[in-house]
């Protein structure tokens, strides 16, 4: 396993709320990890600045050894350029899928690989077909996103997101969303790219998923690490009272084994 | 009194005349007035305060003053000030693309703001430059909503240009005000002149609708 993704110091301010207060995070190729935390923990912020959808007060990130942007006088500046280009690497998942809805499904997984990688059309198409049958929606190709289901539309994001060959995926409650029953299908699609070895950072509240799939598990409180571990152990014995809280409350109401 | 229609028929090339010079000037204020619209849209959304301050007073003028006095002032006023002669088209051009991109840039503005913002997202996530985000993914889907908002406008557009009759230019009132003149048939050149106007304007208010329905049918629209 050799590094992939390292966050170095980061903080996040808006106006004068400080979000985040210095994360230093180091992600292995083909890790899954889990992100909990209440809201305004700032699990969220912390996703957003790994691929500058916003951009960090302070720190630095470096995805695949290469430092983002470039320092002077101690500051980080960044060309937006290079900042297209780094988003254009990880993929992102979002809580309401922000499909384009103008365009069907297939052009959805064509646009960024054609307008953003310069792809042509025939190996862009045979790309955007494979990924949407490797989350099960070839048959959909050619529907407009208005006539999927919940669950079918955030695979195909998903889809959109892979066929730009990511090295890094940012899932962003992805499952918030949807309806109860249709949760399984999108945690499912998550799992089978986490076993083929994909690097993903999943913010969630689905703390079954934390279990089964998650390689290490992070708890952020108030702007920082405040543990992590390994889930089994972390999610069972967890060292602080604050994550133990955080734990129960996901289970007050929990069905008798 | 009598009606009688003959004497405006007789003469009817003249009416088809000034149709063509309206139509003209109509045409040439949207193919210039639309683009720029769209150019002070975006200058008033952006984050730079001295172009949106800039690109907000020129929307608020030119809203805001009578489209009357804007046309005296670039084919009376200009001339004296700086050392420019405008023949009475270019003067018409010039004031209602400047006049009608103040209201386009408005139409513009509040098509892109009703775009949700996840789909800037969405486009930014996936490595898209603002000039890709706003061409591909927000463009397409705000001009759908655009549409009725802009159709009324460049109706209001074509009935605005008959105030070039004022600076001497043979557009569609003009002629009607020769004629009627010149056959001391008022009544009959004015009916007639409305119904030319009420014709092109339903026309085209019926290709709006067919549009939008056609539009609707691709994804998102303004009709279900």
């Amino acid at each position: 396993m050799s590094e992939i993704l390292r966050i170095e110091n980061l903080h996040k301010s808006f106006d004068d709320l400080e979000v985040l207060k210095g994360i230093d995070l180091t992600v292995q190729s083909g890790e899954t990890v889990v992100i909990l935390g209440s809201s305004g923990s700032g699990k969220s912020t912390m996703l957003r600045c790994v691929n500058f959808m916003e951009s960090p007060t302070n720190g630095k990130i470096y995805l695949n050894g290469d430092l983002i942007g470039t320092e002077r006088n101690g500051k980080m500046t960044y060309k937006e350029a290079e900042l297209c280009t780094l988003r254009s690497r990880i993929g992102m998942v979002f809580q309401h899928f922000n499909l384009f809805p103008h365009m069907t499904v297939l052009e959805n997984v064509l646009e960024g690989q054609v307008i953003v990688l310069g792809r042509a059309k025939m190996e862009a198409r045979d790309k955007a077909m494979a990924q949407l049958e490797r989350v099960g929606l070839a048959e959909k190709a050619f529907e407009y996103p208005s006539r999927l289901s919940g669950g079918q539309k955030q695979r195909v994001a998903i889809a959109r997101a892979l066929a730009m060959d990511p090295e890094v995926m940012l899932f962003d409650e992805v499952t918030s969303a949807l309806d109860p029953e249709l949760v399984g299908e999108v945690l499912k699609t998550m799992r089978q790219l986490a076993e083929e070895g994909m690097t993903m950072l999943c913010v969630t509240h689905e703390l079954g998923f934390a279990y089964h799939v998650a390689n290490r598990v992070l708890f952020l409180n108030e702007g920082i690490i405040l543990e992590q571990g390994e889930p089994q152990s972390i999610l069972k014995n967890p060292d602080t009272n604050r994550m133990r809280e955080f734990l129960d409350g996901h289970s007050l109401f929990k069905l008798p084994d | 009194m009598e009606w009688n229609f003959l004497a405006v028929l007789r003469d009817f090339d003249l009416l088809i005349l000034g149709l063509l010079n309206t139509l003209k000037v109509t045409g040439l204020a949207l193919l210039f007035g639309v683009p720029l619209g769209l150019v002070l849209a975006l200058s008033r959304l952006s984050t730079i305060r001295v172009l949106s301050g800039v690109a907000g007073f020129i929307v608020e003028f030119f809203r805001t003053t009578p489209p009357l006095v804007q046309l005296f002032w670039f084919f009376f006023a200009l001339p004296i000030l700086v050392d420019v002669r405008m023949t009475p088209l270019i003067a018409a051009v010039v004031t209602f693309s400047i006049q009608s991109s103040a209201f386009f840039a408005e139409i513009f503005r509040g098509g892109i703001l009703s775009i949700d913002k996840g789909q800037w997202e969405g486009a930014k996530a996936i490595g898209m430059t603002y000039g890709q985000s706003l061409r591909r993914i927000i463009l397409p889907q705000a001009v759908k909503r655009m549409i009725p908002a802009f159709m009324e406008r460049s109706i209001e557009l074509l009935k605005t240009t008959t105030l070039v009759s004022t600076v001497a230019y043979t557009d569609l009132m003009f002629q009607a005000n020769e004629l009627a003149q010149k056959t001391f048939r008022p009544l009959e050149v004015y009916t007639v002149v409305a119904v030319i106007y009420f014709v092109l304007i339903f026309v085209f208010s019926q290709a709006s609708i067919w549009a939008e329905h056609r539009l609707a049918k691709s994804g998102e629209g303004t009709v279900r």
